[in-house]
């Protein structure tokens, strides 16, 4: 699968997806309905780790679809972000279990910016293969990096730097064979890579919103660091992964939000209230209007993301934003109608409704909020925006 | 499936028409006739009609070389010919020289085309519409027509209506309609401006008695009107929806111009607002992008035209609405309730803003209301049941009128 995807032609059309990916898609699809069902996201959300390490470590051996934009020289299989995409969509539809937001939609990306070196490369390679898994323990505003809102600092230097701090809330920080940080020392901002096993690394698993989506909190006490990337480089690479993160996790929005809209439709269909079909009834009928055509503009936004961070279409930041910003409002608005929909039945426990709205609740917090990605379209937007005097004519009362 | 080669052969054709008829030299006629010869009128079209049977994305291709010459946008001068008339005619006319006749003059603009579908008394429910057409004599003859259309843009200026007419009052009202090319020079077609809320009048009225039509320009069968008019209303709302493909093009850019050269009226909450719309348009924008990219594969009008009708629509009224609010007492003056030439100050069909947005209100009717849109996304793109219908299966003459 992932091989066949490495020889596509750079730079094509937007928006057209090729053969092969609507083979990875079925791929996913499948392995996501044999290895994560329902039950299975049930069981593992009450596990003291949320995911089976041995289906992940198929999902990055054998399918080869944790690092699928990771270049062929770094241990992946030199795909596009594109086919990443296609992948975490469907991830999103199941809500696959496992540390997908810190491994695949942050550490990888930030890795494949980051020089090469030991410590990079063999962290790099083991994430691809599923082997181990990580999380991005550094700071953002609206998925920007926020150097000045560190709360790690670096002591020593070279190869006995260590790391103290506290980082609240590490989204996949709960089991994660190694976390990235972001710290300021001696040496300047850096992002550094610790290994949570060590002496001077202590995390408290937190009880999450969404089950499925575990965080922890992590104190560092003078623990053993490596550095992974160091000054510009380091912010560079952080915003880097931040963007590309924006835009992975408003791609699983859309395979989510996707699955609850088929979820609301199908139950349209068959459940007979007044002795109809309550999908026949205006009321339901235009509510699940309105949450295709969100559900549509959300696509067009994620993958628009995703092509100018693959082929440069259009400015990262900018895209990044629009998708973030219409993707958290459109997959909260259909999580929400979707419990509308299904009334009684989507409030209980035993429905799945629950899982998928606060999953929603949890991506719209995550990399940002809907507004606050509005307000930094706004600043690149309209707060540049040059008005010609009389573009638009305006009626003044005098013929 | 469009390949390079058809692109290849798209562009090539292209760039011929425009080195032999330099749009900016010869005539708007001449310039679409050549257009129509070489088949890039509709690349999509048979051969000989206009097209070349190639694959309907590739007509970005054409259009990006002919209008980049400085060629017109012939669906700004005809309308209802390019957006309606030809895929109807192309589909349902009974010969090729029939369609031959109608399509040439429609794509050189030489023959404006208006469409004769609603009444007084038939509008979101259309099939219920009660124009009748009558065969003459015994068989053969002409189809004798009487009744009101209404909501009729450029009827004034047309030379053919597209019209549905009732043939069989006694049959259910889907099933007795067919749809006919009106002259509308003919006896007893007679036009009357209809004016609007903006003061201006853009359509009219057409009040049609025992005007002939001779069965060649029937389109599609008797009692297959409908039928023939989905062609005719899918491509309508995909024309309506297809806009502006440019970032921040359209009405949007009225509302951001607007916002940058009054700094003294800004604030927060009209910030807020006025972002919001513009990412809206802007999903929009990118939906249609993908729509035409999957256009290219598969070819003909999907659910995308649909949304893009109703997000438009919705769309429009909500930043004249902004535009308004950002104007504060400005924007309750007006240029002019005179019915005609109101808009020669502005150099602008469209007038100034306070016009646009009384003209926005007419956007979530026109063209299928939001309320039918929103019912036509459920039901045929979504597979919901329809509504239950009081008038099922009765004849058209007991359904009750009112």
């Amino acid at each position: 699968m992932a091989e066949e995807l490495a020889d596509q032609p750079i730079g094509v059309a937007e928006f057209a997806f090729s053969a092969e990916q609507q083979q990875l898609r079925t791929a996913v699809r499948k392995f996501c309905a044999d290895n994560n069902a329902e039950a299975t996201v049930r069981r593992l959300m009450e596990s003291p780790v949320r995911f089976d390490r041995a289906v992940w470590r198929r999902l990055g051996s054998e399918l080869g679809v944790l690092g699928m934009s990771v270049p062929e020289a770094d241990g992946g299989v030199g795909g596009s972000l594109v086919d990443q995409a296609v992948a975490v969509e469907e991830f999103g539809a199941a809500l696959a279990c496992g540390p997908l937001f810190g491994t695949v939609y942050l550490a990888i990306p930030a890795l494949v910016a980051a020089p090469a070196g030991p410590a990079r490369d063999e962290l790099l390679a083991a994430l691809v293969e599923g082997d181990r898994t990580a999380a991005f323990a550094v700071p953002d505003s609206a998925g920007v990096f926020l150097p000045e809102s560190l709360t790690v600092t670096a002591g020593g230097s070279g190869a006995d730097v260590t790391l103290t701090g506290t980082v609240n809330q590490v989204v996949d920080g709960d089991a994660a064979d190694a976390i990235l940080f972001a710290a300021n020392g001696s040496e300047g901002l850096g992002l550094y890579l610790v290994d949570p096993a060590a002496s001077g690394v202590q995390r408290t698993p937190l009880v999450t919103l969404d089950l499925t989506r575990p965080q922890a909190t992590v104190v560092l006490d003078s623990a053993p660091a490596r550095r992974i990337a160091g000054g510009e480089d380091a912010d560079r690479v952080i915003n880097h992964a931040l963007q590309v993160g924006a835009a992975l996790l408003a791609v699983e929005q859309v395979g989510a939000a996707q699955h609850l809209l088929d979820l609301s439709v199908e139950y349209a269909k068959s459940r007979l209230q007044f002795g109809r079909q309550i999908g026949s009834f205006q009321a339901i009928k235009h509510k699940l209007a309105d949450m295709l055509v969100d559900l549509e503009h959300a696509r067009s936004t994620a993958y628009h993301a995703v092509w100018a961070l693959t082929y440069g279409t259009d400015d990262p930041a900018l895209a990044a934003s629009i998708a973030q910003a219409t993707c958290s409002a459109a997959f909260s608005r259909i999580a929400a109608d979707s419990i509308q929909v299904l009334g009684g039945i989507g409030f209980t426990w035993e429905h799945q409704a629950h899982l998928y709205f606060k999953r929603a609740a949890t991506d719209a917090a995550l990399l940002g909020s809907a507004e606050q990605h509005r307000s930094r379209v706004a600043d690149l937007v309209l707060d540049n925006a040059v008005g010609h005097s009389g573009a638009v004519p305006v009626a003044t009362g005098r013929p | 499936m469009s390949t390079v080669a058809d692109g290849d052969r798209v562009a090539e054709l292209a760039q011929k028409v425009v080195a032999e008829h330099d749009p900016k030299q010869v005539p708007v006629a001449e310039f679409l006739g050549a257009c129509y010869d070489a088949g890039l009128s509709w690349v999509h079209f048979p051969e000989g009609l206009g097209g070349l049977g190639a694959s309907r994305g590739l007509q970005a291709v054409a259009d990006t070389i002919l209008q980049g010459a400085g060629g017109p946008v012939p669906l700004g001068l005809n309308p209802m010919g390019y957006g309606m008339a030809a895929p109807t005619v192309r589909e349902h006319a009974h010969s090729d020289d029939i369609k031959k006749f109608f399509l040439r003059p429609l794509a050189t603009t030489e023959d404006i085309w208006c469409q004769l579908f609603s009444e007084p008394g038939a509008g979101s429910d259309l099939a219920g519409l009660a124009t009748s057409a009558v065969r003459d004599g015994s068989g053969d003859g002409d189809w004798i027509i009487n009744g009101q259309k209404v909501w009729t843009s450029l009827a004034h200026k047309a030379r053919w209506g597209l019209l549905l007419a009732r043939t069989d009052p006694d049959a259910p009202k889907h099933k007795g309609l067919t749809y006919f090319v009106l002259d509308m020079h003919a006896p007893g077609v007679e036009t009357r401006p209809l004016r609007q809320m903006t003061g201006q009048a853009e359509f009219n009225e057409v009040y049609i008695t025992d005007a002939r039509i001779p069965d060649i320009h029937r389109l599609g069968g008797v009692g297959d009107g409908w039928r023939v008019a989905m062609t005719t209303l899918m491509n309508e709302r995909s024309a309506l929806g297809a806009s502006g493909s440019r970032r921040g093009g359209g009405a949007i850019s009225d509302a951001v111009q607007l916002w940058a050269s009054r700094p003294d009226r800004h604030t927060p909450v009209l910030r807020d607002r006025l972002t919001g719309l513009w990412l809206r348009a802007e999903a929009q924008r990118l939906t249609s992008e993908r729509s035409r990219a999957a256009a290219t594969t598969t070819g003909g009008p999907g659910p995308e035209g649909s949304i893009g009708k109703m997000v438009g629509a919705e769309l429009n009224q909500k930043i004249y609405e902004f535009c308004m609010d950002l104007l504060g007492p400005e924007g309750l003056l007006y240029h002019s309730y005179s019915m005609y030439g109101q808009n020669a100050g502005t150099g602008d069909w469209r007038g100034p803003v306070q016009q646009r947005y009384l003209r926005s209100r007419a956007n979530t009717i026109e063209g299928g209301t939001s309320e039918v849109m929103r019912n036509i996304l459920g039901e045929r793109v979504l597979g919901l049941p329809g509504d239950l219908r009081a008038d099922a299966g009765m004849p058209w003459k007991e359904v009750p009128r009112g």
